[in-house]
């Protein structure tokens, strides 16, 4: 019963900080709403028995993009932009897209089948520690796409420093 | 126990949320903030489907996401910086140098 509780609090704050996030004007103020969101994510992530992807979510998503988000948004200057028509001129067409997907999405739910259960249950976790058990199986299983997912963050630092650079006039 | 398909709707809700803020929202930085959202609406539905399967496979999965997501913020807000340099304006429907 309390759990379910802890689930329809987290589902409430989470899509009711998503549609603020959406919708503000100013988009400083949506950066500051999804810190909040992310916060609530990663009590949802504690929920589910997943420490080291909460903290994951925090450090990196809140710590690292947000502040990314943030730093650009108060680079540029968005004084304009703030008394412009925010959405689009056919909205109401965004907004019945976006139900009509959510309806789909959950008629399909009702058709799910659980696959096989792996052999990762909560006491094992407990026993091997969660960021354990990751790691054992992200420098294993996973090595090769690990080492990948690094390559991808080296050609991102290159190209954000290639894009952003100023050209050099001769 | 809360059943997995809270999760799938929840998970849902938020992707339709960030469908949304894409396809109406003018500005450039707030459309990337939805596509974060609906990165993060997947990662939830991961992390759920990790924790009922007793697996850790989706949550490696998480971490490759997290991963992309971050190589795709710095980009893309590198993008913008170039695009302001040229035009100083974030909405969308002024920029259209490109003929789309």
């Amino acid at each position: 019963m309390l759990v379910e509780l802890y689930f329809l609090y987290f589902a409430a704050a989470i899509i009711g900080l998503s549609i603020t996030v959406v919708t503000r004007k100013n988009p400083v103020h949506s950066v500051l709403w999804m810190l909040l969101l992310f916060f609530n994510i990663a009590g949802l992530y504690l929920m589910l028995n997943a420490e080291m992807m909460a903290a994951i979510q925090i450090i990196v998503y809140a710590g690292a993009i947000l502040v990314l988000f943030l730093f650009v948004v108060l680079l540029l200057d968005l004084k304009k932009e703030i008394d412009a028509e925010q959405y689009v001129g056919i909205w109401p067409t965004g907004v019945a897209v976006a139900v009509a997907l959510f309806t789909l999405i959950l008629i399909m739910t009702r058709s799910f089948v659980a696959g096989p259960h792996g052999n990762l249950t909560i006491e094992r976790v407990r026993e091997l520690s969660h960021p354990g058990v990751i790691g054992r199986a992200m420098f294993t299983e996973y090595l090769f796409p690990f080492e990948v997912a690094s390559l991808v963050l080296l050609v991102a630092v290159i190209g954000a420093i290639i894009l952003a650079k100023k050209r050099i006039k001769e | 126990m809360v059943p997995v398909t809270w999760y799938m709707a929840l998970s849902a809700a938020v992707f339709a949320i960030g469908v949304f803020g894409f396809v109406t929202r003018r500005n450039v930085i707030i459309m990337f903030m939805s596509v974060e959202l609906m990165l993060n609406a997947v990662n939830i539905n991961l992390v759920a489907m990790s924790h009922y399967l007793e697996d850790i496979r989706g949550q490696i999965m998480v971490f490759f996401i997290i991963a992309v997501a971050a190589a795709e913020a710095a980009i893309g807000l590198a993008i913008i910086i170039a695009l302001f340099r040229n035009r100083p304006t974030a909405h969308i429907d002024e920029i259209k140098e490109m003929g789309g």
